[in-house]
């Protein structure tokens, strides 16, 4: 019992990681309906910004003296690096999405493959090939429940994920920028008719999911101890599967994916086989879209002639 | 496609007239023809293929550095057979494919008369295969797949087996460690790692052990914590992880985490620096077996670790003490082979027997293998230090 109760919080915090990342596949295909295949790079990358930003802030010498590295410096290392991702996201844009966008759906989907491979091997170039040991950010505190072993980093991950997915979702249904993105996901060309600026829109939508990557990338180093230039490889197929799942263009759909293929891995891998664990994503993504294509808590949209 | 056909012709063509100038410049110090080239010339020429760039580079450094600080070693003391060594590397940047034309080169272009490499299997079996059908004598210093030496009566190593390894821990973990039931968390994209775990199983048992519950995981994975978890539901008083370093290192972290507190026990596929940085504390009080411990006792190795630092201001890794005890091999065999030509020397190395090497005692058996002792090395405070010799 104690082990099955383990493997579901570990579950619950590898899918939130998930839910995090699905969300910036969510939005950008809420917006533009496409698959932004690079948004796995922009997660790791972001994880790399804050293992670079934690060695500037000294880190190194927070550990070898054995002292906590302060809190609010780890809250300004999360920022910055959220911030950077932002920049990169939107940049991503700018540079390789919007000169294709009036292009026909495959040339985008193409665009970001090909931006996904170059951000996967400019990161081996740059960060090296081999994987690191996250730096210890947030000291790891045990807490010991019948059995049950709670990390304070699972919690924090716990906690994080859910505190930004609320805040996303005041931001999209409360602010005048949610509703224009909003506006256009439902019609790019009527919403510009409205007087929305479309391409700002569209920016912040890049830039926020992005953020959100970051911080699911450094969430994921803390959690998972190595990260690599291809992290985002397989993290981002099983984040984009998550979003499938709940329904693409879905918000709550996003966390409520995330969360199930989190579970639905650890399970697997606790008591299956781990040779499995990332097979069952997959076997998911194709049942979804036999049974469900429109995802759990997606709306189908009617396409009229 | 006949365009294509023509202009691939004539590609070939034209590296062919670059490989037969090249050929010309690089004997022009040497003999004439390559039989008779081979002992008048004054010098030895040993070839040396290695990864010095790309993801495995520090394994080709570390081999080369040792090599030619051993050569450098035997020429001061006046050579071999009153001949100087010299030593011709290339870089195989850790490809396979790259590994073939580097012998092909050294053999071709060098007029080398041995050849000594590589580190990993794969780019050994690729450049065995190429000495084996030139007949020039290749000398392995640290692959361990037991398909290497297979290739043919000219490639052999000095270094042990796989399988050897999974023996040794098993050995260590039930006779000196005492301990009744193990766990084995293998890594099933890796056949070194198979081969360990298997081996270790084989032997564990047979020894009255058994094996608590086996577990796996992929190369790449950082998520442990289903495996730990299922892992802690059982008696295990330890746990045989023979993979890779970055992997071992995110398991030993996801143990401590998760309160699984008992030892891991690995192969040499531990032997990296970056082990302890990613592990962390995490790894003290684990084992695991290797090549060579630089704090072992021998006068040899001590001697061989204070003139590497000596020379490069770094301690040698395990690797780099199998690439000078290839050479010492090879050069104690080319003493004894005379200018007989690659045939003698193949019959010299084949015939070595209780070579003192920095890393033991090699003796050369009739399957070109080394027969030789393993160390077992035990992590603490963040490094490894020696902790047993175990005979094969």
């Amino acid at each position: 019992m104690t082990e099955l109760i383990q493997q579901i919080i570990n579950g619950l915090s590898l899918g939130s990681i998930y839910a995090l990342i699905a969300l910036g596949y969510t939005m950008v295909y809420g917006i533009l309906r496409l698959i932004n295949f690079a948004h796995g790079e922009v997660f790791m990358v972001g994880a790399y910004a804050g293992y670079y930003l934690a060695a500037a802030f000294g880190i190194d010498a927070y550990v070898s003296s054995g002292r906590e590295f302060p809190l609010f410096l780890a809250v300004v290392v999360l920022l910055l690096a959220m911030l950077l991702a932002a920049a990169l996201g939107a940049s991503i844009e700018l540079l390789a999405y919007r000169p294709v966008r009036n292009a026909p759906r495959l040339t985008p989907l193409i665009t970001a493959i090909g931006v996904s491979l170059f951000l996967q091997n400019a990161g081996m170039l740059v960060f090296g090939p081999n994987p690191r040991a996250y730096p210890p950010i947030l000291r790891e505190v045990r807490f010991e429940l019948g059995g049950v072993i709670l990390t304070n980093i699972k919690l924090t991950i716990f906690v994080v994920a859910v505190a930004l997915m609320a805040g996303l979702r005041f931001f999209v249904l409360r602010t005048w920028t949610g509703r224009a993105m909003r506006a256009v996901s439902v019609n790019l060309d009527a919403a510009k008719l409205m007087g929305i600026d479309a391409d700002r829109t569209i920016r912040v939508c890049f830039a926020t999911g992005s953020a959100l990557a970051a911080a699911g990338g450094i969430l994921f180093g803390l959690d998972q101890i190595t990260i690599t230039p291809l992290m985002g490889v397989l993290t981002g197929l099983k984040a984009f599967v998550a979003a499938v799942l709940g329904g693409i263009g879905s918000i709550p759909g996003a966390v409520l994916g995330g969360v199930l293929i989190g579970l639905a891995e650890q399970l697997t891998a606790g008591y299956l086989s781990p040779d499995y664990r990332d097979a069952i994503t997959f076997v998911i993504l194709i049942l979804v879209l036999m049974i469900k294509p429109e995802g759990l808590l997606g709306v189908v949209k009617q396409e009229k002639v | 496609m006949y365009i294509a056909r023509r202009s691939v012709l004539s590609l070939i063509a034209l590296s062919a007239v670059a490989f037969a100038s090249c050929k010309r410049s690089g004997a022009g110090g040497g003999g004439t023809a390559a039989s008779s080239g081979a002992s008048l010339s004054s010098e030895i020429v040993v070839g040396h293929y290695a990864s010095l760039t790309g993801s495995t580079a520090h394994f080709g450094q570390d081999t080369d550095k040792a090599l030619r600080l051993l050569v450098q070693e035997v020429n001061k003391a006046g050579g071999v057979n009153g001949r100087q060594i010299k030593v011709v590397t290339l870089d195989t940047r850790g490809d396979s494919a790259e590994a073939a034309n580097a012998v092909s080169r050294l053999i071709d272009v060098e007029k080398v008369e041995a050849v000594i490499g590589e580190v990993s299997s794969s780019l050994s079996l690729a450049g065995g295969r190429v000495a084996q059908r030139r007949k020039i004598p290749m000398i392995s210093p640290s692959s361990t797949n037991p398909k290497v030496t297979e290739v043919g009566d000219y490639v052999f190593r000095v270094c042990f087996l796989d399988p050897f390894q999974g023996k040794v821990m098993a050995t260590f973990a039930r006779n000196t460690l005492k301990f009744d039931k193990v766990a084995i968390l293998r890594d099933v994209k890796n056949d070194y790692s198979i081969g360990l775990a298997d081996a270790f199983k084989a032997a564990f048992t047979a020894a009255g052990g058994s094996i608590a519950v086996e577990q796996s995981y992929s190369q790449g994975d950082t998520d442990f914590s289903a495996q730990v978890t299922a892992i802690k539901g059982t008696p295990a008083q330890a746990i045989f992880v023979p993979g890779y370093y970055s992997e071992v290192g995110a398991i030993a972290r996801t143990a401590a985490r998760l309160g699984l507190k008992v030892p891991l026990l690995g192969g040499d596929g531990w032997d990296a620096p970056d082990l302890v940085k990613i592990g962390g504390d995490a790894l003290n009080g684990s084992y695991f077996s290797n090549h060579f411990a630089p704090d072992v006792a021998t006068p040899k190795a001590q001697k061989f670790v204070a003139d590497f630092k000596a020379q490069y201001g770094q301690e040698p890794t395990g690797l780099g003490a199998l690439g000078y005890d290839a050479g010492g091999v090879l050069v104690e065999a080319l003493r004894k082979a005379g200018s007989g030509g690659p045939a003698a020397l193949r019959d010299a190395i084949a015939a070595v027997k209780d070579y003192e090497g920095v890393t033991g005692k090699i003796s050369i058996d009739a399957a070109r293998n080394a027969q030789k002792s393993a160390v077992v090395l035990k992590i603490e405070a963040g490094k490894p230090k020696y902790e047993a010799t175990i005979a094969p």
